[in-house]
C-alpha cells in the first residue's frame, strides 16, 4: 500500500533526525519534572520573617510553633511592619507573618488578626507554604480555644485567628494535582505541532515535496502520510505521561478515561491541524519553529495551564476562548481530579470537536492548496 | 503510426503579469530525445512542470501519453518520470531506501520491487553505494540515485530538468549515453539544459528565450540558421581586436572563444579572411591565424537570441 511506504519513510526519517528524536523523548520527560517537582516541592525550611508588635505570651507561642512546626524557619525579626515587605522583596523571607498590637487580649477576647505577607514568585512553593502557616495559625486558635475551655467552660464559644492573606507579586496558588495533568496537553501541543510542521517543512526545502507531487499519490494519502506517524509518536508520549502522572504522581484518576482518551483525541486533532497550518506558511524550517512558538507561548500563559483564567483582565479572558489547550485542560483536570461527566463537560468538548474539525479542514486545505 | 508521446498545444503560463510560457506549440515522438534548450528563466522549468501536472497551464493543452495535463494530471503522472533540477532525494535515508520509498509510492512492492532495485542500481553504477545516505553522496552519484529514483516504475516518458547541473564532464557523458539507451529501448525524454555540447546528444531541439519558441530542428538544422559566416580568428590583444570588428557593421557578432575570438561576418562579404586581417592590421593590431569555423549551438543561440529580441515587442 502506498500509504504504508509513506509511513514507512516517515519513521525512518524520524529515528535519523536527532532533533526530532530528543524533541519526543525530551520534552515530556523535562515538562514532567519542572512542573511535577516546582508543584510537589515538599516545604521545608521556608524561610518566615516575623513583625511582633504584640510581644505577649500568646504571640511568643504562636512564633515557637511556627519555627517548630518543621517547614519554617524564622529568618527575620522586624521590628517595624514595614520591614516586612523589603525583607520579602530582598528574598530573605519567602512569608512574613506580622502580629498586631493586642493579639493577645483580642485572642482572649475571642477573636483575633495576624496579616500574612507572601512572595508567590514561586507560586507553588508559595502556596503550599502559605497553606501550611494557614493551617498552624487555625490550629493554635483552636488550642486557645481548648485551653479556655477548660479553664472556663461557661465561656461562650471560641476564639478564632482571623488570618488575612494578601499574596503579593504573583495571585496565583497552584498545586501539584492541578499542575500535572497539564503536562499532557503542553506536550501534545509541543510534539505533535512541531514534528509535523518539521517534517512538511523539510520536505519542502529538500524538494522532495515536488518530487512526491508528480507521483500519482493523491493529496490526502500525502497528508494522511505526515499525520499518522506523528499522531502514533504523540500517542506513545501519552501514555508514558500518562502513566508517570498515574504511577509517580498519584495522581488520583476520579473520572472515566473513554472521557480522557475522547477529549485526548480530539485535541490531539487540533494539534495535528496546527501542525499543517504552520507548515503551510513556513518556508524553512526555522520559520516552522518560531511559527510554533508563537502558539505556543499564548496557550501556555492563556490556557489556565499556568495563570487560572478568572484572575485574568476580562479582555483577556476573551481571547483565551481562541484556545484549544483552554478546554482540554479543564476537561482533563475536571475528569481526573473530580470525575466529571459529559454532563458538565459537554461545552468544552463540544468546542475541542468544533476546534479539532476546523483545524484539521483549515490545515487539509492550506495543505492541498499548497501543493497545487 | 501511434500518436507522439507528448503533444503540447499553445501553452501558456502567466504568473501575475509575467508571461513565463508564451504560445508553446511541439510534439514529442515516441522514443526521442527531445531538448528544451534556453538560458535561465525563458520557461523551460515552467513547461515541465506544466507537462508533469505540477502547474495548471493558463491557457492551452498537453497531452502525455494521450492524457490532457489540463483535465487529467492525475493519469499523466502514472506515465511520467520526472527528475528536478535539485536531485529531490531524502537525505537522511539511504540509496535504497529511497528507491524503496519512491517505488512504494508507485504502487511497486515485494519481489518485483527487489528486482527492479537491483537493475537499477546495476545500471546506474549504485550497487556499492546502496547502503549509504544520499546526504552523503557526490553530486554525480546523486544524480544517478535521482535518475533511477524516476525510473523505479518504469516510466514510457521522462522528464529531466537541468539533469547535468553541477556535474562533472565524463559524468555528464555517461548520463547522456545512460538516456540513449533508455530511448533505444523506446523511452521518450524531454532534458532541458542550457549546456549546448549536450543538446548536440538530442534527436531534435527546441530553443526558447522569453517563453517563446526562437527555433526548432536537429542540432544539424538549428545551426545551419545561424546567418552569416564564422570565423575563428586570433589577435593580439584580442579584447581590442574585438572591440575594432565590432564597430564594423559588416560584422554581426563577436564573442571570446577561449583565447580566440568568434566573429560572425554578412554572409555577402566575399573574401571574409582578408576582410577581417586588413581591418585588424589597419588598427595596428598583431594578427594570428584566421580560418572559418563551424558554428556550434552556443552561436545559434546567441544568434537567434538575439534575432528574436530584435523582434519582440518591448
Amino acid at each position: 500500500m502506498r500509504l504504508q511506504a509513506l509511513i514507512r519513510k516517515e519513521f525512518r526519517q524520524f529515528r535519523r533526525d536527532r532533533r526530532m528524536v530528543v524533541m519526543a523523548v525530551m520534552a515530556p520527560i523535562i515538562q514532567l519534572t519542572l512542573l511535577g517537582y516546582a508543584a510537589d516541592l515538599d516545604v521545608q525550611d521556608l524561610p518566615v520573617a516575623v513583625c511582633d508588635d504584640d510581644r505577649s505570651a500568646e504571640s511568643a507561642r504562636l512564633v515557637a510553633e511556627i519555627a517548630h512546626a518543621g517547614y519554617f524557619v524564622v529568618s527575620a525579626e522586624a521590628t517595624r511592619s514595614a520591614d516586612l515587605v523589603a525583607l520579602l522583596d530582598r528574598g530573605e523571607a519567602q512569608l512574613a507573618l506580622h502580629i498586631p498590637y493586642g493579639f493577645q487580649s483580642r485572642l482572649r477576647a475571642g477573636e483575633a488578626t495576624v496579616q500574612l505577607l507572601v512572595d508567590a514568585s514561586d507560586a507553588n512553593t508559595a502556596g503550599i507554604g502559605a497553606g501550611y502557616l494557614n493551617g498552624l495559625i487555625a490550629e493554635h486558635g483552636a488550642r486557645v480555644l481548648a485551653r479556655r475551655v477548660r479553664s472556663a467552660p461557661a465561656e461562650r464559644s471560641g476564639p478564632e485567628i482571623d488570618l488575612r492573606t494578601r499574596v503579593l507579586y504573583n495571585p496565583t496558588l497552584e498545586s501539584v494535582y492541578y499542575m500535572v495533568p497539564g503536562v499532557l496537553g503542553l506536550v501534545l501541543l509541543v510534539i505533535t505541532t512541531n514534528l509535523t510542521s518539521l517534517s512538511v517543512v523539510k520536505e519542502r526545502e529538500a524538494g522532495t515535496l515536488e518530487q512526491v507531487m508528480v507521483t500519482p499519490l493523491r493529496p490526502w494519502e500525502l497528508m494522511l502520510g505526515k499525520l499518522v506517524p506523528f499522531a502514533l509518536v504523540a500517542t506513545a508520549d501519552m501514555a508514558t505521561v500518562m502513566a508517570v502522572i498515574l504511577l509517580w504522581f498519584r495522581v488520583p484518576m476520579q473520572g472515566s478515561y473513554a472521557l480522557l482518551f475522547a477529549a485526548l483525541f480530539l485535541f490531539l486533532l487540533t494539534c495535528l491541524g496546527t501542525g499543517l497550518l504552520v507548515s503551510t506558511v513556513s518556508r524553512t524550517q526555522q520559520q516552522a519553529q518560531m511559527t510554533t512558538f508563537f502558539i505556543m507561548l499564548p496557550s501556555m500563559l492563556l490556557s489556565g495551564f499556568m495563570y487560572p483564567i478568572h484572575n485574568m483582565p476580562e479582555w483577556l479572558q476573551l481571547t483565551t476562548y481562541a484556545i484549544p489547550l483552554r478546554y482540554f485542560l479543564t476537561v482533563i483536570r475536571s475528569v481526573m481530579l473530580k470525575g466529571s461527566g459529559v454532563g458538565e463537560l459537554w461545552p468544552e468538548l463540544a468546542a475541542l470537536l468544533a476546534f479539532a474539525v476546523l483545524l484539521v479542514a483549515a490545515g487539509a486545505a492550506s495543505f492541498r492548496k499548497r501543493l497545487q | 503510426m501511434s500518436e507522439p508521446a507528448v503533444i503540447a498545444e499553445g501553452l501558456v503560463r502567466r504568473f501575475g503579469a509575467f508571461t513565463a510560457v508564451d504560445h508553446l506549440s511541439f510534439e514529442i515522438p515516441r522514443g526521442r530525445i527531445f531538448g528544451f534548450l534556453g538560458p535561465n528563466g525563458s520557461g523551460k522549468s515552467t513547461t515541465i512542470r506544466m507537462l508533469c501536472g505540477l502547474l495548471l497551464p493558463t491557457e492551452g493543452d498537453a497531452r502525455v501519453c494521450g492524457a490532457s495535463v489540463r483535465c487529467e494530471p492525475e493519469r499523466v503522472r502514472g506515465q511520467i518520470g520526472y527528475m528536478s533540477q535539485q536531485f529531490s532525494l531524502y537525505p537522511d535515508l539511504t540509496v535504497s531506501e529511497n528507491l524503496e520509498f519512491y517505488g512504494g509510492v508507485y504502487g511497486i512492492t515485494g519481489p518485483r520491487l527487489g528486482r527492479r532495485q537491483d537493475e537499477l542500481l546495476d545500471r546506474l553504477e549504485l550497487g556499492r553505494e546502496r547502503g549509504r545516505l544520499a546526504a552523503e553522496l557526490s553530486t554525480g552519484v546523486r544524480q544517478r540515485l535521482a535518475l533511477a529514483c524516476a525510473l523505479i516504475h518504469e516510466p514510457p516518458v521522462l522528464f529531466l530538468d537541468e539533469p547535468t547541473s553541477g556535474v562533472d564532464p565524463g559524468a555528464r557523458r555517461r548520463f547522456f549515453e545512460l538516456i540513449q539507451d533508455l530511448s533505444a529501448q523506446g523511452v521518450t525524454t524531454l532534458v532541458t539544459t542550457h549546456v549546448m555540447d549536450e543538446a548536440e546528444h538530442c534527436n531534435r531541439l527546441l530553443l526558447i528565450h522569453r517563453g517563446r519558441r526562437v527555433a526548432e530542428g536537429s542540432p544539424a538544422a538549428v545551426k545551419a540558421l545561424v546567418p552569416g559566416r564564422l570565423m575563428q580568428v586570433r589577435a593580439e590583444p584580442a579584447m581590442r581586436a574585438a572591440d575594432v570588428l565590432e564597430a564594423a557593421p559588416e560584422v554581426l557578432e563577436v564573442s571570446l572563444f577561449g583565447t580566440a575570438l568568434h566573429v560572425r561576418l554578412r554572409e555577402d562579404i566575399p573574401e571574409p579572411d582578408a576582410f577581417v586581417r586588413t581591418r585588424l592590421l589597419a588598427a595596428g593590431l598583431e594578427v594570428g591565424q584566421i580560418e572559418a569555423a563551424r558554428p556550434t549551438l552556443e552561436h545559434a543561440f546567441l544568434a537567434l537570441a538575439a534575432d528574436s529580441e530584435a523582434e519582440a515587442p518591448s
